[in-house]
């Protein structure tokens, strides 16, 4: 079965094709090839996870042509992790938005498959114009998603959005331009081979084509001064949409965290813009707490949370140290599957309060309000990280990893901010509402998939240690590039 | 030559930038179309600027063909993205009733 490799690509790619076929809005059917297509992948990526799990790195080559001179799929415990984390996203996200919010625009199905098409190919490829073009699918499926639904607010959103990401890419073809044109090739590994024996003129086109590189994955990651899009997309998108592209950030982190390992980690250009990293992610966890603070909605709190965990796994990142990438890793998980729930959350609250919607002002009772306002405490006690729960190991393991004075105060300061920033949103929806909206109920599928995601937290949390111990080995992995480079260019060269 | 395509390029993307950074969106695409025009070029220079040469294989020396391959993918992906954009932008126009990139309504700025 070495053909595994390619299924998570492959399977939402025929049901977005099959689901792009299916013309005659036959919503029912529409809804049971992407469940099946987001069920399906969750079995890959568990064994494709537990097939890295063993160690070992494992190339895919397409098209049989050797590395590099084809295009490679690689298959270690970070892909391997990251894969298995969209596919236990995209599940619930799926099932929230196939009870109503299909339906409000055409094609919903088949853009939310190729949306994970292109995050599954982002993470898995080893090769820089393939991550371009992954990028640009899972581009445009969100362009689509983020749109899903009209209204002005998303139009307008929108429009940020795409023009923003257009120079992104542009910017990215500039590096990959770079890159080739210094080392003859696109592969990630010949590339930091490559990269090692340069000199002059050569080695400073390189590290322009690096530091560009950081622009655009940054962008991606929405890290200051390049986040402030994503307050407005995440929180004008569809529910189900918001929480799939609360792995979007994390593509970017990704895709540094990658290339930083492979080509970054020693040699000429070693550490490549990281103390410039550093005081970015450090600003960027700032703001972000200051954004919880001010939002005026709960999408738009939980939008700044999602930046605020950007900020976190960046600062992380940039220090380096395999330590800290096992750490950051482990905080990864909680970030996105919480953040994730969290935006499923804030719909079902505003579902319940009429005009009032999910602004952060008193009104009507949600239904349900006991239920609601339970998930809702367990995931701002989640999200902000405080004990028992996942965020409280996630951030123990980042500051004991990460052993910086002023990292200390960001980080805690940034939870302290979002204490106050959550406890006030808590209080305004569910104490200070009126009614207690026992007379609505709540939909039994949106509530399982919040449940799902929010869930995440205690599970993560009692699972800790093996959880955690499956990251640090990922983050040892990825310390080793040698490890990498090896199995692409071992075998085929 | 190599200065020619380089002054070519910087023009490109010079008044692209200039034009992304107006605050009506015709402009802005305008812009994103030649920004890409530009960085269209420097990926395919970066296979090195040749005169003559075989396109791949055909006796002596040859071109690199990597970076037209590249070329031709980056200018679908940006015909398919101008083209959404076009169209996103229309529909801004409709549901906002201006074509100011942040939707607000006319406030007799500049254009």
């Amino acid at each position: 079965m070495e053909h595994l490799i390619i299924a998570p690509i492959l399977i939402p790619a025929f049901a977005g094709m099959l689901l792009l076929l299916e013309v005659r809005e036959r919503q029912p059917l529409r809804r049971l090839t992407g469940l099946v297509s987001a069920l399906a992948l969750i079995p890959v990526a568990v064994s494709l996870y537990l097939r890295a799990a063993g160690g070992d790195i494992q190339v895919y080559q397409l098209g049989d042509w050797a590395a590099p001179f084809g295009i490679v799929l690689v298959l270690d415990r970070l892909s391997a992790l990251m894969v298995l984390l969209t596919s236990l996203l995209a599940l619930p996200a799926l099932l929230y938005a196939s009870r109503a919010d299909d339906k409000r625009g055409a094609n919903f199905h088949a853009l939310f498959q190729l949306q994970l098409m292109g995050i599954n190919g982002a993470f898995l490829t080893g090769d820089l114009f393939n991550l371009f073009v992954f990028f640009e699918v899972l581009l445009i499926a969100s362009y689509g998603l983020a749109l899903h639904g009209r209204g002005p607010a998303r139009v307008k959103a929108g429009i940020h959005y795409v023009v923003l990401n257009l120079i992104g890419s542009a910017l990215f073809l500039v590096a990959l331009g770079l890159v080739y044109g210094t080392t003859g090739t696109l592969n990630m590994a010949d590339f930091a081979v490559k990269l090692g024996q340069l000199d002059g003129g050569a080695l400073e086109l390189a590290r322009i084509a690096g530091l560009l590189m950081w622009v655009v994955f940054g962008l991606k990651a929405a890290l200051f001064p390049l986040y402030f899009w994503l307050p407005a997309a995440y929180a004008n998108a569809t529910a189900g949409v918001a929480a799939l592209f609360a792995i979007m950030t994390k593509v970017g982190v990704y895709a540094i965290a990658r290339v930083q390992g492979l080509a970054f980690m020693d040699g000429p250009l070693a550490g490549l813009g990281r103390d410039a990293l550093w005081v970015l992610a450090l600003l960027t966890l700032l703001l972000a707490a200051i954004g919880v603070l001010g939002a005026r909605r709960l999408g738009e709190m939980v939008a700044y949370l999602v930046v605020m965990s950007v900020g976190t796994l960046m600062a992380g990142l940039s220090w380096g140290s395999p330590e800290a990438m096992g750490a950051l890793l482990y905080y990864l998980i909680h970030s996105t599957l919480v953040c994730g729930g969290l935006f499923l959350l804030a719909d079902l609250v505003a579902r319940g309060r009429g005009k009032l919607g999910d602004q952060l002002v008193a009104g009507p009772a949600p239904a349900g309000r006991a239920g609601l306002a339970a998930l809702f405490f367990l995931g701002a006690i989640a999200v902000i990280g405080l004990p028992p729960l996942s965020g409280f190991m996630g951030k123990v393991a980042l500051l004991q990893t990460v052993p910086s004075p002023l990292y200390w105060l960001f980080l805690l300061g940034g939870g302290l901010l979002g204490v106050v920033g959550m406890s006030r949103a808590g209080s305004t929806l569910f104490w200070r509402a009126t009614g207690d909206g026992r007379a609505r109920r709540l939909d039994r599928p949106r509530l399982v998939a919040t449940v799902l995601l929010l869930g995440a937290a205690p599970v993560l949390a009692i699972w800790g240690e093996p959880v955690l111990e499956a990251t640090v080995a990922a983050a040892a992995q990825w310390a080793r590039p040698e490890l990498y480079i090896e199995a692409v260019l071992g075998g085929g060269a | 030559m190599e200065a020619m395509v380089a002054i070519m390029i910087a023009v490109l993307v010079g008044t692209g930038v200039y034009l992304v950074l107006r605050a009506r969106t015709f402009p802005v695409i305008l812009g994103i179309t030649l920004l890409s025009y530009g960085v269209n070029l420097f990926v395919f220079a970066s296979g090195r600027l040749a005169l003559d040469q075989a396109p791949i294989v055909g006796g002596g020396p040859s071109t690199d063909p990597l970076p037209q391959a590249l070329v031709l993918t980056a200018i679908v992906i940006g015909f398919a993205m101008t083209a959404f954009l076009v169209v996103l932008a229309l529909r801004g126009q409709g549901e906002t009733g201006t074509d100011h990139v942040d939707g607000d309504a006319d406030e007799g700025g500049e254009r």
